[in-house]
């Protein structure tokens, strides 16, 4: 059993060093993220809502004297992650080209990010859940200098220098909450690290300055504002799976990184840092949003859509309530499916105009009525509406931060934030329709008479990622039974 | 457990998913599909006109102290609304078998279609906010599905976009009044609100507040001023769309919820007040707007936000049956009205211009009659529907004499504008080459024409109406408003008749009511100087303040690094990753045994 969970990361690896040793690409990389899929489902579908905890456990002592071991094991909300992982990841080797150059380095790097983004979210232990983030980071920094488009160059430093520094003040702050605990006490295994926290260990002062590390390195992480610059510009210059299995998966390590760790262990400093999360979070709604209605091309649109989104996030995460925390883990899902979907299709775009840009495009939906119908359902989805995953996790939120006020008494800081992020969800269907019908709609062009329908791989790829959006969007329990016993633990 | 709401619920959602997913290639197959859908929610919907009341869901999302419900309540207003949604519906189906006959897009506007109706039926179904607002927003879906359908033009598309962007900004009111009603009492199911609302604590004002960020959701949906400048441009879509979704139905679901919520408001006076005015600017201004229109369409739009607005003052005027028994009759005519028109624009080959019709008594003499009927009924006439209904409506304004002669007023303006349409478009000599070889519509459009046209003409008499809504009984005598009512729709009416009989264009010019008192071009400016604005400064303040800024910044601290590489000549991207991997590794090794 419990090699299961072990898969998820370990197809991924095992299959990129195949293909590094010769193997064919795509068909290796097919079948090894098909394994990943497949046991991905079996550990959702299979871990036990009713008994909750942690399941599937196995644990390989490494080096005793720091408690550090090699420990797997997942809950509802890394389950839930693990299938969204392995989803966009075997979506992501779909849509991949054929590379002329380095095609096996290529497969290799995607199956090298999928495999740290899993690993990161199967590890119970605080050095291998780091250390599997920083697998995935750097074949990703390598993908988008190598194989992207555009000005890749600035762009795959801007993401390198900015994600490493996240990364190391991370670092800091993960090794100070190792220290923190008296001598004997210390230990890597995330599972003793939240028995702990209820004796009051991480409640001192020092724990108001590690939060405040831990979210400034996560928030980076996530392009949490105004960290985020990094991000529209990374996402439009990368290879289309780096967009998606990054802008989809990766990024969702820091808000996950959150959830297991900082707010579990440090509910008080959570607490007490929640004021600056929400100045923050207005920051990355209202304005990244509005920054967003500015842009004049797809891919730096879904760029930044995507930074503003995981504003919706982590105001779930700064209410500190049952329901807004099921919100924002419910969203991790939702938001990782639909940009994937959506990236996979402007990358599509790209590929068959050469143009990204609203006034070069128009009238498209004649020659693709597959892509633009496919595209509209993603679309749909990215702008919160019913029947789709992301309008409940947006619905949660909401109710998460209206639920934090005296009835009837005036505002306080999580409404006036959470009403803009109501106000949000006019932003964000502002941007997305007017990009539809700027590619779609209006009278077809005679200079794309030549683009074609989307291809088998690549609709079929998409039509997974918004099949998964659909069934998590009519029937949440499916996902939200599983996370949310894990979350009432900590959140009384 | 009674079956019916779901299998009149989930009917037409079975189409969408077989209709959008199967049969999307075989256009005629899909259209019947989506027509048995809705004929079998009508049929049920009468099972449950005659059957009990009673409500029942289950829970769709279940966080232990928070569950949103899925579920229904079946009481006299639900029962009335799915009749007319569903038996309005049905006929519209029929017809668009017809009118959309021939287009490419059969399937997918059948589809869009059968959407409309699950989305429909669900507010209409739905026992709690949650659920209403989940299908409120599937309105706004399909709806812009539907006015975009021909979205290889450009004006459509744009009026789909204009349609979802202006029910959006009216239910983020609507989503933030139903979480402060929620964080307030701490239920979003109807009845318990109806129970708990009257006897909480909390101030006024902010009761007062919380009902009417409510109702700015049914300012959205129902196109009220000062949001109603998409309905008008709504008319893009295929006309029987405009009939089924922004004359009969869709529009209606606004003045729907404020009955379904009435509780809400009739504790506030406050709120009251406004909403009646709100009801009554609408329906003047979008009654002036008409008298100056020459789109057949356009004429009919603005008729519609106008009583529409007539329903809404209703509300205002805590008298929620009345608005309910308008609703009821317009449903009927209006959606005649829109038909006829379609099918007059169907034979004209798209024309839309009334100046460019004229003489269609002999070559269309079923759309002639039953658009007659329905221009009767629209203007109030006795002792057809919307008569009726009207005057419940005045009548109820009794007191109130600003509001009672505004609706005088707007009874007088529809009687002039819809003879102006009449006389215009379908009596004198024909004035296009169209025109004057036009023919009747197949029997597939012509026969909802003329069920539509019984309704309007008997729907509003009481010992009928009396079947399907409960009137409640008005204070003093209804005669002096029944007088008032007739002496205006006759004025309107002759003046009408006179001015524009035999006339070849239009004698009257008011620019002001014909450009709709310019507010689309004041929201024009209004979205470029803030939103627009905004957005750009915001664009660059982040391209070239916080990244220019930040990224030197953080590049100016790793220049040493980089100088550093630069100087062992390995500056490139693998080997800084490669020596960061190393770097954090030693790191994580010295602060550990450093502090051993």
């Amino acid at each position: 059993m419990n090699l299961l969970v072990q898969l998820t990361y370990l197809s991924q690896i095992i299959g990129g060093l195949l293909i590094l040793g010769g193997m064919p690409a795509r068909r290796t990389a097919i079948i090894a993220t098909l394994i990943a899929f497949v046991s991905a489902f079996i550990v959702f579908a299979g871990y036990d809502r009713m008994t909750g905890g942690y399941q599937f456990l196995a644990a390989l002592p490494l080096v005793p004297d720091w408690d550090l071991k090699f420990s797997i094991g997942v809950d509802g909300l890394s389950s839930t992650l693990l299938l969204l992982t392995s989803i966009v990841g075997l979506a992501a080797i779909m849509v991949s080209p054929t590379v002329e150059e380095g095609e096996n380095r290529y497969y290799a790097c995607i199956l090298l990010i999928a495999a740290g983004a899993a690993g990161a979210f199967a590890s119970l232990d605080l050095f291998f859940f780091y250390a599997f983030h920083e697998l995935a980071l750097i074949p990703t920094f390598l993908m988008i200098g190598i194989w992207g488009t555009g000005n890749r160059q600035s762009a795959a430093w801007k993401i390198t220098i900015y994600l490493s520094i996240g990364s190391i003040i991370l670092l800091v702050g993960l090794i100070g909450l190792y220290l923190l605990p008296p001598s004997p006490q210390r230990t890597f295994d995330i599972v003793k690290l939240q028995q702990l926290a209820s004796s009051g260990v991480f409640s001192g002062s020092g724990s108001k300055s590690i939060y405040l590390l831990l979210l400034l390195g996560f928030g980076i992480l996530v392009s949490l504002f105004p960290f985020h610059t990094w991000a529209p510009q990374a996402y439009a210059s990368a290879p289309v799976p780096v967009a998606m299995l990054h802008a989809g998966v990766l990024k969702k390590f820091g808000l996950y990184g959150l959830l297991r760790v900082a707010l579990p262990l440090m509910p008080e400093a959570a607490r007490h840092w929640a004021w600056l999360l929400l100045i923050l979070v207005a920051g990355n709604i209202l304005y990244v949003g509005l920054a967003t209605i500015a842009q004049k091309q797809l891919d730096l649109t879904l760029g930044y859509s995507s930074v503003m989104h995981m504003g919706y996030v982590f105001l779930g995460i700064a209410t500190y309530n049952v329901i807004g925390l099921n919100g924002a883990a419910l969203l991790m899902l939702a938001h990782g499916l639909s940009i994937a979907a959506l990236f996979a299709m402007c990358g599509e775009l790209r590929k068959q105009t050469g143009t990204l840009n609203y006034l070069d495009l128009g009238g498209l939906a004649t020659n693709m009525p597959t892509l633009s119908f496919v595209f509209g359902l993603a679309t749909f989805a990215s702008i919160g509406l019913p029947g789709f995953a992301n309008f409940a996790s947006e619905l949660l939120v909401f109710f998460g931060a209206f639920k934090t006020s005296t009835p009837g008494s005036a505002f306080n800081e999580f409404q006036i934030v959470g009403t803009i992020a109501l106000w949000g969800v006019v932003i964000s269907a502002v941007y997305m329709l007017r990009a539809y019908r700027a590619i779609f709609m209006g009278e077809p062009q005679a200079r794309w008479q030549g683009v074609r329908d989307i291809p088998a791989k690549i609709r079929w790829a998409v039509v997974l990622l918004v099949a998964a959006l659909l069934v998590v969007g009519l029937a949440p329990r499916t996902v939200l039974d599983a996370v949310e016993p894990g979350i009432r633990l900590f959140v009384k | 457990m009674n079956f019916s709401p779901w299998i009149v619920l989930f009917s037409p959602f079975a189409a969408v998913i077989i209709t959008a997913l199967v049969t999307q290639k075989l256009r005629k197959l899909s259209s019947y599909i989506s027509v048995a859908a809705v004929a079998i929610s009508f049929i049920f919907s009468l099972a449950i006109f005659f059957g009990p009341d009673g409500s029942e869901g289950f829970n769709w999302i279940d966080l232990g102290t928070f569950r949103i419900e899925i579920g229904y309540l079946i009481n006299d207003l639900t029962k009335l609304m799915l009749l007319v949604v569903a038996g309005v519906g049905f006929l519209i189906h029929v017809y668009s078998i017809g009118y959309m006959g021939e287009d490419r897009g059969r399937a997918r506007y059948f589809s869009g279609l059968s959407l409309f109706m699950f989305s429909m039926l669900g507010i209409v179904l739905a026992n709690n906010f949650i659920m209403m607002f989940i299908f409120w927003e599937l309105v706004g879906v399909s709806s812009y599905i539907l006015i975009g359908h021909w979205f290889d033009r450009d004006a459509p598309p744009a009026a789909g976009n204009k349609a979802f962007l202006a029910n959006r900004i009216g239910d983020f009111g609507f989503m933030l009044g139903i979480l402060l009603i929620w964080s307030a009492s701490g239920t979003v199911t109807f009845e318990q609100l109806a129970q708990r609302w009257p006897a909480l604590g909390p101030s006024p004002g902010f009761m007062t507040g919380a009902a009417l960020l409510v109702f700015c959701g049914a300012i959205g949906k129902s196109a009220q001023f000062p949001l109603h400048v998409w309905l008008p441009d709504a008319m893009e879509g295929p006309t029987p769309v405009s009939a089924l979704i922004h004359a009969a139905t869709m529009v209606a679901a606004g003045v729907f919820m404020l009955a379904r919520t009435f509780f809400l408001f009739q504790s506030s006076p406050m709120a009251l007040t406004l909403i009646l005015w709100i009801g009554l600017i609408t329906s003047l201004l979008a009654a002036l707007m008409a008298t100056q229109q020459d789109d057949i369409k356009r004429v009919l739009a603005y008729s519609t936000l106008s009583q529409l607005g007539l329903m809404v003052a209703a509300m205002g005027l805590s008298n929620p049956q009345a608005g309910i028994f308008h609703l009821f009759t317009h449903a009927s005519f209006k959606a005649l009205l829109f038909l006829g028109a379609g099918s007059v624009i169907h034979r004209l080959h798209h024309e839309q211009n009334i100046w460019r019709m004229g003489g269609l008594q002999k070559k269309m003499p079923i759309t002639f009659w039953t658009f007659l009927v329905g221009t009767l009924a629209l203007i109030a006439c006795p002792p057809f529907a919307g008569f009726w209904s009207k005057d419940e409506i005045l009548a109820s304004a009794g007191a109130n004499i600003p509001a009672f002669l505004a609706i005088a007023i707007v009874t007088f303006l529809t009687a002039f504008y819809m003879s102006r349409l009449f006389v215009v478009a379908f009596l004198g000599h024909p004035r296009s080459d169209h025109a004057s070889h036009a023919h009747e519509s197949p029997l597939v459009m012509t026969a909802p024409l003329v069920i539509l046209s019984i309704a309007a003409c008997i729907a509003g008499f009481p010992f009928i109406a009396s079947a399907f809504i409960k009137l409640p009984e008005l204070e003093g005598s209804p005669i002096g408003s029944m007088v008032i009512s007739i002496i205006a729709f006759l004025a309107g009416a002759t003046s009408g008749f006179y001015l524009y009989k035999g006339k070849d264009k239009d004698p009257i010019d008011v620019p002001l009511f014909e450009y709709r008192f310019y507010i689309d071009e004041f929201y024009n400016s209004l979205i470029k100087w803030t939103q627009d604005l905004l957005a750009n400064v915001s664009g660059f303040v982040d391209r070239w303040i916080i990244d220019g800024g930040m990224v030197r910044g953080l590049s100016g601290i790793t220049w040493g690094f980089g100088f550093a590489l630069r100087f062992l000549q390995i500056g490139n991207l693998q080997a800084y990753a490669f020596l960061f991997g190393a770097g954090v590794v030693l790191l994580l090794y010295y602060i550990l045994f450093g502090t051993k």
